[in-house]
């Protein structure tokens, strides 16, 4: 760890550039080649954008909206508006130009930094409903060319403009950085929520930092580690990572695109390297698929030796005794498999594997520690500086969250929700007093509206968003995401959605993955012509069914939960998508909304049919709505009787 | 637009081949920075005007003016040394090669180190790579492929490919951009992406852009001019308005009762 002890962010940045001026700070790749900035060069553009926008009239207090991909240059965003007090407020850059509306107006953001000319185009399309909104700054120039609004202004230009203002003004930027207090508002995070509009959460220096650090200590992150951030910046949980990288000296790389962060991550080798569960099981399906394809050899070897993982390479990670015929075995087994394998994905220098977000299934899991990565989930929220409970090394299991972090405190409330006490509780919903008062008690503990236990050996376990644990007509839990979790674990199935509060009996929607499942048509030879078409093949719904029935054994081994096995399914003709709605941006389900849009779906689960004719409609990229009609099939499924299995 | 000199002229251009009368005296001009359509019903001429355009055809009669200077018999890579590339109708790259390589064969022309030096990779062979490979990486950067940066082209989806023909085009730096349907076969987020890559070239780089193209909306949205050809004939000409109202278009397109 690094001895950082600056209290504000943007003083922990100018810090860096002090002590360890030369280390590399941020990595991009431009042009096909990777381009590294020092915490120097970062200090000296942080501080030639923040003259900029004081000299275009930027102001302590004033919000400073963040919207693109991550970039270096985003992320100065934050730190310049934070040297001189204005507050970045960072939004989804997928999000439509609605979505940003809202938060425009409720924020009242003075100036908006943009990646490019789509970010753009979405303000400009607004702009007249958002009254506060004064400056357009994007980054990339193309496409921009005849943009001529003069409110609209390049990134570089005003970077020039500051450069002058600083000289003209030596003393401001210094100025207005010691100023700054540890208690200051240096960000807020709108959370979607699965419920109502967005909530301002509002963190301070002191929030993240001790959030941050905390996190640094127990992983022991200093100046030689580097990361890749690839999860959006208006998530919280990219912010811990990137004041985490602050305050160690560690190294942030951006992927050079989206679609290329497998091959950035190959490329950079990342000691620490946070994915969503989707990333991790997506690798996971296409070594699998990639093995199924190799020669016969190969095939053997890697399936003799992910056995000798499964018996023991848990045990070798966490530090427990194996005997030496299975070391010898597993040391062998590194030289074949497992070493080419973590290479080839670009994590054999990775100490650290974070997950996070949603459950990681048992399986994935566990694969990826039996061959040596050590990969760990972590719980939070938003409210919480991203940092409540993460596993610590040697003592990390699927179905848990981990112990509370250093300074963090965890209880559960008689109803089975979760409250957290930490460092990192926020400042309080922006202009939301009452949402506040809601969410945190008066001695200052946090509802994070999660029901869990914890178990006896300390650790907490997460159940299901506490609002949404209903009854079935029998009286029994009915916990929906519990459900839905163990099927999204099966790669076939990329969104459930469970029913049965106030019902005898559960049903689910399904959707489909499009690849998993494309892959299993091609294999079988089943031609198809779309996703909808797909998704209503006889096949498909034969393979779904299977996946449905192993879940339905799962949880008859477990008597509280046995009578919530699945009785009907039916396979939706779209994917749920955030741009309709049904999902939040970090891919939470939508329930009222679901209800609201699929009543007639949910009600026809609960009749007799077979299938149910739908109106469909789609939003576009753009926000136009395209309408089409398709036939939904509706399937039993088998249950098992208590005490058969 | 219209006020500066034509970069190429085509006047009373005829081309047949044996009894078939491909093209009859046809002629206009292609005005630098513009983006033209050229459309017409199936067999109109269209892409064998664009083949006379970059010299794999010669015309049996008529005169081409290309900056000012009578164009003579010439082969289709002395077009692509003076300026002039292009894509095709149905995608011609190298299948079997990557998306950098396929792009790289776009410098070619640009290239002075031979071929041993080239094989050996050695000196300036090595220097001039690295120059060349930069513009080639300006191009994947532009069109926003980084993601199939070395993926073979044959694996890509067809819209792709269109971009990296488009790429390999581009990395020529050409001053007129041939594309031969380039939004034939995409459905309608890659015809979007398309159009605007189109239009992008055309702002930021300041090419002159002919396109066949037989999607109207596209045409309209995105020319300054169209020209409209019918059985070989040049039957309209104008801005995409101009050209709408027309009553010989619309009639070599509905049909006409003879």
């Amino acid at each position: 760890m690094s001895d950082n002890q600056a209290d504000t962010v943007p003083r922990c940045l100018f810090d860096n550039a002090e002590k360890i001026g030369g280390a590399p700070a941020f990595g991009e790749k431009h042009l096909g080649i990777w381009q590294i900035y020092s915490w120097h060069d970062t200090a000296a553009e942080v501080r030639a954008l923040a003259c900029g926008l004081a000299a275009l009239g930027l102001e302590r207090g004033d919000m400073v909206a963040i919207i693109g991909d991550n970039r270096p240059h985003l992320y100065w965003v934050f730190f310049a508006s934070q040297s001189l007090g204005a507050v970045p407020v960072p939004m989804y850059q997928n999000g439509v130009a609605a979505e940003f509306e809202y938060v425009l107006n409720h924020a009242a953001v003075r100036f908006a930094v943009v990646e490019d000319q789509e970010q753009t185009d979405k303000l400009l399309e607004i702009k007249d409903q958002c009254p506060s909104l004064e400056r357009i700054i994007y980054h990339n120039p193309r496409g921009m060319r005849s943009y001529e609004q003069s409110f609209v202004h390049s990134y570089t230009d005003i970077q020039a403009k500051g450069r002058e203002y600083d000289v003209q003004h030596p003393d401001y930027f210094e100025h207005e950085l010691a100023v700054g207090k540890a208690d200051d508002v240096v960000g807020i995070f709108y959370t979607s929520g699965t419920t109502g509009t967005p909530k301002g959460v509002q963190l301070t220096s002191k929030n993240l930092l001790s959030s941050a650090r905390d996190f640094n200590g127990q992983e022991g992150l200093n100046q030689r580690d580097r990361q890749v951030n690839y999860a959006p910046m208006a998530w919280i949980g990219d912010h811990l990572f990137m004041c985490s990288s602050l305050s160690a000296g560690s190294c942030t790389n951006c992927p050079e695109s989206p679609e290329t962060l497998l091959v950035d991550v190959k490329e950079i080798g990342p000691t620490m390297f946070f994915a969503a569960p989707a990333i991790w099981e997506g690798l996971l399906t296409t070594i699998t698929i990639r093995m199924e394809d190799a020669s016969r050899l190969k095939r053997w070897l890697f399936q003799y030796f992910l056995a000798v993982a499964r018996r023991v390479g848990v045990d070798l990670l966490d530090g427990r005794s194996v005997g030496l015929a299975n070391r010898l075995r597993y040391w062998l087994g590194e030289l074949v498999i497992y070493g080419p394998l973590k290479n080839n994905l670009g994590l054999t220098h990775t100490r650290l594997a974070v997950t996070g977000g949603a459950p990681l299934g048992e399986d994935t899991f566990t694969f990826y520690r039996s061959i040596g990565i050590n990969l760990k989930q972590l719980y939070a929220q938003t409210e919480c500086s991203a940092y409540a409970t993460l596993h610590r090394n040697g003592d990390a299991r699927q179905d848990t969250v981990g112990p509370p972090c250093a300074n963090c405190e965890i209880k559960i409330a008689e109803g089975g929700e979760i409250l957290v006490k930490s460092p990192g509780n926020f400042a309080g919903y922006f202009k939301n007093p009452e949402a506040t008062r809601e969410t945190m008690t008066d001695d200052g503990w946090l509802r994070t509206g999660d029901a869990g236990i914890m178990t006896d050996d300390g650790h907490l376990k997460v159940v299901d968003r506490a609002q949404d644990v209903g009854a079935l007509n029998d009286g029994t839990l009915f916990a929906p995401q519990y459900i839905e979790n163990k099927l999204k674990f099966f790669p076939n199935i990329r969104e459930a959605v469970a029913h049965g509060n106030e019902r005898d009996h559960v049903t689910v929607f399904i959707n489909i993955d499009l690849e998993a499942v494309g892959n299993f048509a091609e294999r079988i030879g089943l031609g198809y012509s779309g996703y909808t078409d797909l998704s209503q093949r006889e096949e498909v719904y034969d393979l779904i069914r299977q996946n449905i029935e192993e879940v339905n054994q799962d949880l008859s081994r477990d008597s509280s939960l046995s009578s919530s096995q699945i009785q009907r399914f039916l396979i939706l003709h779209k994917e749920l998508d955030a741009d309709d709605g049904e999902l939040t941006r970090t891919r939470k389900i939508r329930r009222s909304t679901i209800a609201d849009r699929y009543g007639e779906l949910i009600e026809a689960l609960y009749s007799d049919k077979q299938d149910i004719a739908v109106e469909a409609s789609v939003t576009l990229e753009d926000g136009r709505r395209n309408t089409f009609n398709a036939n939904l099939r509706i399937q039993d499924v088998a249950t098992v009787a208590v005490g058969e299995s | 637009m219209n006020v500066s000199d034509p970069i190429l002229e085509l006047e009373n251009i005829s081309l047949s081949f044996g009894a078939v009368h491909a093209l009859a005296d046809v002629s206009f001009s292609i005005y630098p920075g513009e983006v033209l359509a050229i459309i017409g019903p199936n067999g109109a001429g269209k892409t064998t005007m664009l083949n006379v355009i970059n010299g794999v055809y010669h015309p049996s009669e008529g005169k081409i003016n290309y900056k000012g200077q009578v164009r003579t018999r010439m082969r289709p890579h002395q077009t692509a040394v003076q300026g002039i590339a292009r894509t095709f109708q149905n995608v011609a790259l190298f299948k079997g090669m990557n998306t950098v390589d396929n792009i790289m064969t776009g410098r070619n022309l640009k290239m002075h180190t031979n071929i041993l030096l080239q094989a050996l990779y050695w000196g300036p062979a090595q220097r001039e790579e690295a120059v060349h490979r930069e513009a080639v990486e300006k191009v994947i950067d532009f069109l926003e492929i980084e993601g199939v940066r070395k993926t073979v082209v044959g694996r890509l989806p067809f819209g792709l490919q269109k971009r990296v023909e488009l790429g390999r085009a581009l990395a020529a730096e050409p001053e007129i951009l041939l594309l031969d349907e380039p939004m034939a076969g995409m459905n309608l987020e890659e015809k979007e992406d398309m159009c605007r890559f189109v239009l992008d070239v055309n702002e930021e780089f300041g090419t002159t852009i002919v396109l066949i193209e037989h999607d109207m909306s596209v045409v309209m949205d995105i020319s300054d001019r169209v020209v409209v050809l019918d059985y070989g004939r040049k039957i309209s000409e104008g801005t995409p308005d101009e050209v709408r109202g027309d009553q010989r278009v619309i009639d070599a397109y509905l049909g006409v009762a003879h």
